[in-house]
């Protein structure tokens, strides 16, 4: 009882940085209706960004600013280089564009800091708290506290602020967003930069707890792409549950059935779910009248 | 049975004189030069090496150009594939001393299964679910191939594979790996003009519509995607016959990737840009070795090439050639001459084509059509008419299955379609057209029409694609379009691709046509044009249900007219005296 109690912390804290990184596929997704492949590697290159910065000499907290701003000009660079140029194609060409610019990405940094994975520290000193039975281990507690703010900061901005309004006009009819004055291309550079930074953050905040190395962007988006497809395709909730419930299956299975086999678990609860629930949990978020 | 027509039968002049085998001859017989120097020519190791890995990797990129290029399917798992294969070949030569041929078919029908596994709990979703499903399945295998080390020998891989006892020299089996690579390049080449293939083109071109002229869409696709991984697990099984060694990093997601840019380098859509951009990428890192002293360089110029070739090559090396081609044959190839159309409308029930009875759609709580009751008598033109949002389209698409109904039923011709897909509902005698007009956009006007004649259960059809050519030509000359019949949809005037569409539902010869909007858009001469090309359709017997707003059309077109408001029928009855009706005046012009 006391090992599934440290289990779920575990779950949960990994389940979050899933569901962050879901979360800017689907902010993506429902901007211009394309699966963003790259956006494991943006979680991977700000880990990068981050120890480069720490190694430069850069107090933490200065070396999470620089890593973020570094994001945000990948979000302006991605867009501009690789989904605008592709906008009025179909979604194939856009896919396929993404997949060569994550190869890409993962790629360039294994090209120029080698394939040795890379540690980070954690942000606090402390290593955690022993609560009763359960070990809290503190970046798993940062990260945690970090995702709940980030969802209610989402839900302000989103159904609050007139930005938000126009992000979530265009995401739903372009054409008469743009006939209303707003700057179609603006808020998908917007939606861009912001889910380059939201993926950049959950590398960031999840690098202590992994290793900074190649591979991780790839595997954060297998799974954060699983999250969203159990949650149900295109929506926010749907993105966060299914994140935190996909960490805590996989810390179980990891811990209860096989070690080795631990990154295929996500596959096989996304198989099941297609066969059975392809809508997720929540019900894809596609209107049904054509 | 068949409605009056003035139409004589002419005997349609022959299409293709010559059979199949001996047009292709040239190809067979270059084939054969191949594996002749294949066999005999004598290459030192590294050559042969680099040509052994070529062949292999032509036939596993040749399984893209089939999911990929023919019917539009991502596949991003055909290392994991290829991977199958040469683990049969390998673990079954060598643990269990089985057979080469067998070990090959083995990992051919394993590498077939599994696709098919992915392909039906996937190809329903939309592409970026089959996306990422390739990679997980993808990374599952590596997983096993590196975890499983009892089964596969682990991060050792297995070496000592065997060959066929018939090709145990290099040279030899070389040989016969370049005659594999010939023979499965013939059959890539030609699926895409058997049905299978314009299926799958029509697939990818537009699903919508290739659903509504008959094309079962979800089986289409899983064919596609199992053969891919078919020639995947093919590949694979040659590829460990011929370098007696396998292990895990060769059969990587970085290797799908590779794949993947081959493809999409020579040309996606032909087995010929296949073996180009896979002889190319084979090539080029041999000439530039020393990239490879930094790993991660490589995959990250190819990961730019993607982008790049994405960008500004969408067809690839030989799509750009070949388009360029097809352009210039275009215009010397000559159109044949056809035959009047036929149609003949199947009367299996009484004299009422299509009976809608109660039949209701709601999206949530809106009730677009709200039990609404229809009968579309045999022979003429019955109209649709209604104001904007009165849901009339919303009927259309769920009388041709594009929608399933909340209620109600529909019989047509005495079978009850209310619950079928929309193949099966032009199986069973429907045809439509579109308000925004749904062609498929990289084909001619001639196999866009044929996709129609193809039609299951179409009588008016004979048997080999000639028959197939000369009905599509029939209904292409019908609506006036039958000397540019080898032009690309592209080059095409908006009320010609709407003529095109009528056509190719006309080709299918359906027992009812459904018209959804056909003038909008048409200016006032294309407008007299069509409303001719209805009354010959309707001087064959064939019964339409037209939708339109042009009333000068409905009232001249129509004999019967149903109007629709707020998803409800608010009158029934002959043309004039439904135009009459107080309340359909009130509906159109808003009430006093």
């Amino acid at each position: 009882m006391d090992l599934a109690l440290q289990l779920l912390f575990t779950g949960i804290g990994i389940g979050a940085v899933y569901a962050l990184v879901a979360l800017g596929f689907v902010l993506i997704f429902r901007a211009t209706n394309v699966v963003n492949f790259a956006q494991g590697e943006f979680s991977m290159v700000a880990a990068y960004l981050m120890v480069v910065a720490v190694e430069a000499g850069l107090p933490y907290w200065a070396a999470f600013i620089v890593a973020l701003l570094g994001m945000a000009l990948l979000g302006v660079v991605f867009n501009l280089g690789v989904y605008y140029p592709l906008r009025h194609r179909t979604y194939l060409p856009v896919i396929i564009a993404t997949i060569g610019a994550s190869i890409l990405l993962a790629n360039s940094v294994l090209a120029i800091y080698g394939p040795q994975p890379q540690v980070l520290q954690g942000w606090f000193d402390t290593p955690g708290i022993q609560l009763g039975p359960v070990y809290l281990d503190s970046q798993y507690l940062l990260i945690i506290g970090v995702t709940i703010c980030l969802v209610i900061f989402n839900f302000w901005f989103f159904e609050k602020t007139l930005l938000g309004k126009k992000l979530q006009a265009t995401s739903q009819d372009k054409e008469i967003a743009s006939l209303l004055g707003i700057s179609v291309s603006t808020m998908i550079m917007i939606t861009f930069i912001y889910s380059a930074v939201l993926g950049g953050l959950a590398g960031i905040l999840v690098a202590p707890v992994l290793f900074v190395s190649i591979q991780m962007g790839s595997t954060i988006a297998l799974k954060a792409f699983a999250a969203t497809i159990i949650g149900g395709f295109g929506d926010v909730a749907g993105a966060i549950i299914g994140g935190l419930s996909l960490g805590v299956i996989e810390t179980f299975g990891a811990a209860y059935i096989s070690v080795p086999y631990k990154d295929g678990f996500a596959f096989l609860v996304l198989v099941a779910f297609l066969i059975f629930r392809p809508q997720g949990i929540f019900g894809e978020r596609v209107a049904e009248k054509a | 049975m068949s409605a009056p027509s003035d139409n004589m039968p002419i005997p349609a002049p022959a299409i293709h004189s010559k059979p199949l085998l001996v047009r292709h001859l040239p190809y067979f017989i270059g084939a054969a030069i191949l594996v002749a120097l294949a066999a005999t020519m004598r290459f030192d190791g590294y050559v042969h090496n680099i040509l052994l890995q070529a062949t292999t990797f032509s036939i596993a990129v040749f399984g893209l150009s089939v999911v990929l290029g023919l019917c539009g399917q991502i596949n991003l798992a055909q290392a994991a594939f290829f991977g199958l294969g040469a683990y049969a070949v390998g673990l079954g030569t060598n643990d269990l001393h089985l057979s080469f041929w067998l070990c090959l078919v083995g990992g051919c029908v394993i590498s077939l299964l599994a696709g098919a596994f992915l392909g039906m709990s996937t190809l329903r979703l939309g592409g970026h679910y089959l996306a990422m499903v390739t990679i997980s399945f993808q990374q599952i295998v590596t997983l096993v191939m590196i975890n499983a080390i009892w089964l596969t020998h682990g991060p050792d891989g297995v070496s000592n594979i065997k060959r066929p006892d018939l090709f145990q020299t290099s040279q030899s089996y070389l040989a016969f790996c370049v005659a594999m690579l010939a023979i499965v390049g013939y059959l890539v080449w030609h699926l895409a003009d058997t049905k299978l293939g314009r299926a799958m083109r029509a697939v990818r071109d537009n699903e919508l519509a290739a659903g509504v002229n008959g094309i079962d869409v979800f089986r289409t696709k899983i064919y596609a995607f199992a053969l891919c991984a078919l020639l995947g697990g093919l590949a694979g099984g040659l590829f460990a016959g011929g370098f007696a060694y396998v292990s895990p990093d060769q059969f990587s997601f970085a290797e799908s990737i590779v794949f993947l840019t081959m493809s999409l380098l020579g040309g996606v859509a032909s087995p010929i840009g296949s073996t180009i951009g896979t002889g190319l990428l084979i090539l080029i890192p041999e000439w530039l070795r020393f990239l490879k002293s930094v790993p991660g360089l490589y995959l990250a110029i190819y990961g730019l090439f993607v982008i790049l070739i994405i960008r500004f090559m969408p067809d690839g090396i030989w799509g750009f050639v070949a388009d360029a081609f097809t352009r210039w044959r275009a215009r010397i190839k000559p159109t044949p001459a056809a035959a009047a159309l036929q149609l003949k409308p199947a009367t299996v029930g009484g004299d009422i084509v299509l009976e809608v009875t109660g039949l209701s759609k709601h999206f949530g709580g809106l009730k677009a059509v709200d039990g609404v009751d229809i009968a579309v008598r045999r022979g003429g033109v019955h109209a649709l008419i209604g104001p904007n949002g009165s849901g009339k389209t919303t009927t259309l698409n769920v009388l041709s299955g594009l929608y399933q109904a909340t209620s109600g039923r529909i019989v047509l011709d005495g079978t009850d379609i209310t619950h079928m897909p929309p193949h099966q509902r032009t199986a069973a005698g429907l045809g439509r057209t579109f308000q925004n007009i749904r062609l498929f956009r990289s084909m001619t006007a001639l196999e866009n029409v044929e996709i129609g004649a193809e039609r299951p259960g179409n009588a008016m059809v004979g048997k080999g694609d000639d028959a197939l050519t000369e009905r599509a030509m029939e209904a292409l000359t019908f609506v006036g379009l039958g000397s540019r019949a080898n032009e690309l949809i592209s080059s095409f005037s908006y009320g010609h691709q709407r003529l095109i569409e009528i056509a190719r539902a006309l080709a299918s010869n359906p027992t009812l046509l459904l018209l959804d909007e056909p003038a909008a858009g048409l200016n006032s001469t294309e407008k007299l044009e069509l409303h001719e090309l209805l009354k010959r359709i309707a001087a064959q017997g064939l019964t339409i249900l037209i939708i339109d707003h042009d009333m000068t059309l409905v009232s001249e077109a129509a004999q019967h007219i149903t109007v629709l408001n707020f998803g409800r029928r608010i009158a029934d009855g002959e043309s004039m005296a439904v135009l009459r009706h107080p309340d359909v005046v009130s509906a159109y012009l808003g009430s006093e």
